[in-house]
């Protein structure tokens, strides 16, 4: 498929790298020569110099010969140019990245005047997975899938915590509701278990329940964490107002730190409920005195990366339970992910990943397209969910019958609204919501992209024969 | 620097070589030329052991940089020079290495120029080898590599390999697939080729010569498989090789721009039509200077057009011994000699995309002296040129110059005339093959010292790769851990 993407930011670089993997052919616009430059030496793509809201650039970039134009620029106004321009010029569909929150509530009725597929706010997506995370603040990760009944949760095995030395099977046991582990992260490495695997200090799991148990499962595991009451959120940016207004909505008090006095005034006017405090949150002598000891979670959300990592450490060090760090840049995961730092939450990751699956679903041609699809384990295994139709192969069949590729897992089947953890009886039927796990490395775009392909080829003989 | 890299490409690139050299194994077996055989199964023997190499150190990272860019494609032509001179060599058809190392040098820069005084009495399979060497070096190796297999997948890393091997002061891809832009060059390149080929036969040329005859042509080498050049055949054969070479040394995008019907696009390449019109002005100042030497005007414009497509595109075939004619025509095709063809197309020379540049900073520059506050951009085919590209093409002159100044002095220790001293350095360093006096078309290089010979084949490198990847081996900087 060719894709233009305009704007090599943040999140126009990391979709770049993520689309040009999957092998589309990407064309970059950008203003800026030096980004461009990079980006030709590092990626298999071509770029165009200029104003992607130009129309001359877009007929340099061949915009009315792709099938997808991605605006993502810093300003939304050009964001929405460009996409009207790539539409009048022929281009099937258009994605906007607008971030305003006075546009982000007039975003539907925009979408259809302007005749756009889709609109992505990263620091709205960001808020949203934040205000998740802190309902259950017992899981680092949640993903969701099948319209919110089953959700993917990641747990950390604490030193204390009495799932230290069991085997999984002894896990499901306690657990009492039905649950799977499908991936376990340990050290550097990313296991697909099976029931005897053991658990260590330190693993991180993540389990697939359905959402209903998720209260239950924490309980019968003995992860109970106090209930957030308290939040307190350093920086005051976009993010912080989106997730202030949700977290005000569902009853919890929210102080929020915030160095530039306008800003403040701005905040106290929108968030008449929430406490603001206009102060340096990077000061110890300021988390202290605002009690950060005394606070159920933290959410750093300065625009500083690296302000954010240091705020975040010192919350973990003054011992709040649930600590939350937002971060531009991921590619130094690794590094801070065992110093303190365990929930991480980087918006143009997620932008870009709500984009890569609107283009896999595009894709694709059959109808049992991706519904959903979520990066877990720091990114190295991708979690989608899939609709079974008539074209769908091995209709039917018991799971010990189906052969698999490799480091592929079927974590749940959701069958008219009733959740099944699959086991080896089970069967995947026509109409079914699949959910399936992979290593990050294998492109998987369609159900039937799971089926070890050996078979298939002996299928198809079978068929002409 | 990613040595492992460099030396994993390397192999890849003789394993490559080796396969091709398997077709004219069996023209050798073929026509039972037991000695060819012989010569071409040793060294694919050669290329294939040397391709081991790779086993011993596996690149860690396939990630490099542009100086692994330059370093891999400078190394590259001289392995496949090597090798490629293997055949010659060890068959005994050209007994001395060095003759056989000119020789092949000479095909993969498509230069064409020759130490053979006898084309004819050479064995078929090692004159198909020798013009193989020209289709393949037209379009380049590392870019026939491209284009059969993914190098580094998703990676931009081999950009750099296409700005170091792509004539030009501009590369640029096609599509925004490496591997799909490589292919759609060499689809290009093999229809041409092929359309060349039928063309010929319909003429009646034999189909060893329309083959060989449309690799020398595609290439813009100018390799011929009789001692003649062209002159033996008919005017419609030549008129097609005329045609052709003129095609050839055109910019291939203006043939993808073609395919894809932006006719608009092509109207308004402003390097094509100073081409076109430095071709026609030259074909018509030749046509009435060398007039009296021919029948009648159409005559004479049939070998003037031949001539000048033949020396600007930098091919070197001949109709007819253009060292006997008057001096202003002579002239005139030592400066297209210079000039070349277009960027992008197997063409050497200067490039006419560089003239063009060229002359407008020259312009502008002096323009600027009138109203030194003026602010100027320089404009090609519609958009603004960037200042680093003008001064690559400033840099890039003066290299050539004195790298061109360099040989001059050491090829005039032969005491050759300086008419055959001075072209025959132009004619190797633009890639075209014949010069004047000695080299002229009828004549060839055998009578260079084996030194000469060295420095001739290290200019026809230098010219074909556009100077800069071969400096980059002797830059001692290049070599250091980064």
């Amino acid at each position: 498929m060719r894709i233009a993407i305009v704007g090599d930011g943040k999140v126009g670089s990391a979709l770049t790298e993520q689309l040009a993997k999957e092998g589309h052919d990407i064309v970059v616009i950008d203003s800026n020569k030096a980004v461009l430059r990079d980006a030709v030496e590092a990626l298999d793509v071509m770029v165009v110099h200029g104003n992607g809201a130009t129309l001359k650039v877009q007929e340099l970039a061949d915009v009315e010969h792709s099938d997808l134009l991605i605006a993502a620029t810093s300003a939304d106004e050009i964001n929405l140019l460009c996409c009207i321009i790539a539409r009048k010029l022929g281009c099937p569909h258009t994605i906007a990245r607008v971030r305003n929150p006075e546009y982000a509530h007039q975003l539907y009725f925009l979408k259809d005047e302007l005749g756009l597929s889709m609109m992505v706010n990263p620091e709205l997506a960001a808020a949203s997975e934040i205000f998740r995370l802190l309902q259950f603040p017992s899981f680092l990760q949640r993903d969701s899938f099948a319209k919110g009944r089953v959700e993917i949760v990641e747990i950390e095995v604490r030193g204390e915590s009495k799932l230290t030395g069991k085997k999984l099977a002894e896990l499901y046991k306690t657990a009492r509701v039905k649950v799977l582990v499908c991936a376990v992260e340990r050290g550097d490495n990313v296991l697909i278990p099976d029931g005897n695997f053991k658990l260590h200090k330190h693993d991180k799991l993540y389990v697939t329940a359905s959402s209903k148990d998720l209260a239950k499962l924490i309980h019968n595991l003995g992860l109970e964490r106090r209930k957030i009451r308290n939040v307190m959120i350093v920086g005051g940016g976009n993010i912080a107002y989106y997730l202030a207004e949700d977290l005000i909505a569902s009853g919890v008090n929210v102080k929020m730190i915030e160095i530039d006095p306008e800003r403040c005034l701005l905040l106290a006017e929108a968030l008449p409920r929430a406490t603001i405090i206009e102060a340096d949150g990077s000061e110890r002598g300021v988390l202290d005195s605002e009690g950060i000891g005394d606070t159920d979670a933290v959410v750093t959300l300065t625009n500083i990366d690296e302000e954010n990592l240091i705020i975040s450490m010192y919350a973990d060090f003054a011992g709040v339970s649930k600590v939350i760090t937002k971060i531009n840049r991921t590619e130094y995961h690794e590094v801070f992910r065992d110093r303190g730092i365990e929930c991480v939450v980087s918006p143009k990751e997620l932008c870009s990943h709500e984009i890569v699956r609107y283009v896999r679903a595009m894709h694709n041609t059959t109808e049992d397209s991706i519904i959903t699809l979520h990066r877990i384990v720091g990114g190295r295994m991708e979690a989608l969910e899939f609709k079974a139709n008539e074209s769908t192969w091995h209709l039917g069949t018991t799971l010990t019958k189906l052969r698999l590729k490799n480091d592929i897992l079927i974590a749940c089947i959701s069958r008219q609204g009733e959740i099944i953890i699959p086991s080896g009886a089970d069967s995947i039927q026509l109409g079914d919501t699949v959910i399936v796990v992979t290593t990050a490395e294998k492109i998987v775009h369609d159900l039937n992209d799971i089926f070890d392909e050996q078979e298939d080829r002996f299928r198809f003989k079978e068929g002409h024969e | 620097m990613n040595r492992r890299m460099v030396l994993y490409v390397l192999c890849l690139i003789m394993r490559v070589e080796a396969v091709l050299l398997v077709p004219p194994l069996i023209i050798a077996f073929a026509q039972r030329e037991d000695m060819a055989a012989f010569g071409f199964l040793a060294a694919i023997a050669a290329l294939l052991g040397a391709s081991l190499l790779t086993l011993l150190k596996k690149p860690r990272k396939k990630v490099f940089y542009a100086r692994e860019g330059f370093i891999i494609v400078a190394l590259a032509w001289f392995v496949v020079s090597i090798f490629g001179a293997l055949p010659f060599w060890v068959s005994g058809a050209i007994p001395s290495f060095i003759d056989s190392l000119f020789e092949t040098v000479s095909g993969f820069t498509t230069t064409g120029a020759s130490i053979l005084t006898n084309v004819e009495a050479m064995p078929m399979s090692l004159l198909y080898w020798r013009s193989f060497t020209h289709w393949l070096g037209g379009m380049g190796v590392l870019v026939f590599v491209l284009a059969i297999m993914p190098l580094a997948k998703n990676s931009g890393n081999t950009m750099h390999i296409l700005r170091a091997e792509s004539p030009g002061p501009q590369v640029d891809k096609l599509v925004p697939r490496m591997h799909n832009s490589a292919k759609i060059l060499y689809a290009i390149y093999v229809g041409m080729t092929l359309l060349q080929i039928i063309l010929l036969l319909a003429g009646g040329m034999p189909l060893f010569e329309s083959v060989t005859t449309a690799f020398g042509t595609a290439g813009t080498g100018g390799f011929g498989v009789l001692n003649d050049s062209m002159a033996s055949f008919s005017p419609y054969l030549q008129s097609v090789v005329t045609v052709f070479m003129i095609l050839f040394g055109v910019n291939f995008n203006i043939f993808f721009l073609l395919i894809m019907r932006e006719y608009y696009k092509i109207l308004r390449n402003e390097e094509l039509w100073v081409y076109i019109g430095l071709l026609l002005g030259s074909i018509l100042l030749i046509t009435f200077n060398v007039l009296p030497m021919f029948a009648n005007i159409g005559e004479s414009f049939h070998h003037a057009a031949f001539q000048v497509a033949s020396i600007m595109t930098t091919t070197g075939f001949a109709t007819v011994d253009f060292n006997t004619w008057p001096q202003l025509s002579r002239t005139i095709l030592v400066i297209l000699m210079v000039l070349g063809a277009c960027a992008g197309s197997t063409g050497g020379g200067v490039k006419t995309a560089r003239v063009v540049l060229l002359g407008k900073s020259f312009v502008r520059d002096v323009r600027k002296l009138l109203r030194p506050r003026s602010v100027a951009l320089i404009k090609m085919n519609d958009r603004t040129v960037e200042e680093d590209t003008v001064r690559g093409v400033y840099s890039y002159l003066t290299a050539y110059i004195l790298i061109a100044l360099i040989s001059v002095l050491l090829i005039s220790i032969n005491n050759f005339s300086l008419e055959t001293t001075v072209t025959s350095v132009v004619s190797c360093m633009n890639n075209i093959g014949p010069g004047l006096d000695l080299v002229g078309p009828m004549g060839n290089y055998s009578a260079f010292s084996g030194f000469s010979k060295l420095v001739l084949s290290a200019d026809m490198l230098i010219g074909r790769l556009e100077i800069f990847p071969m400096l980059m081996l002797l830059v001692p900087a290049t070599w250091k851990a980064r």
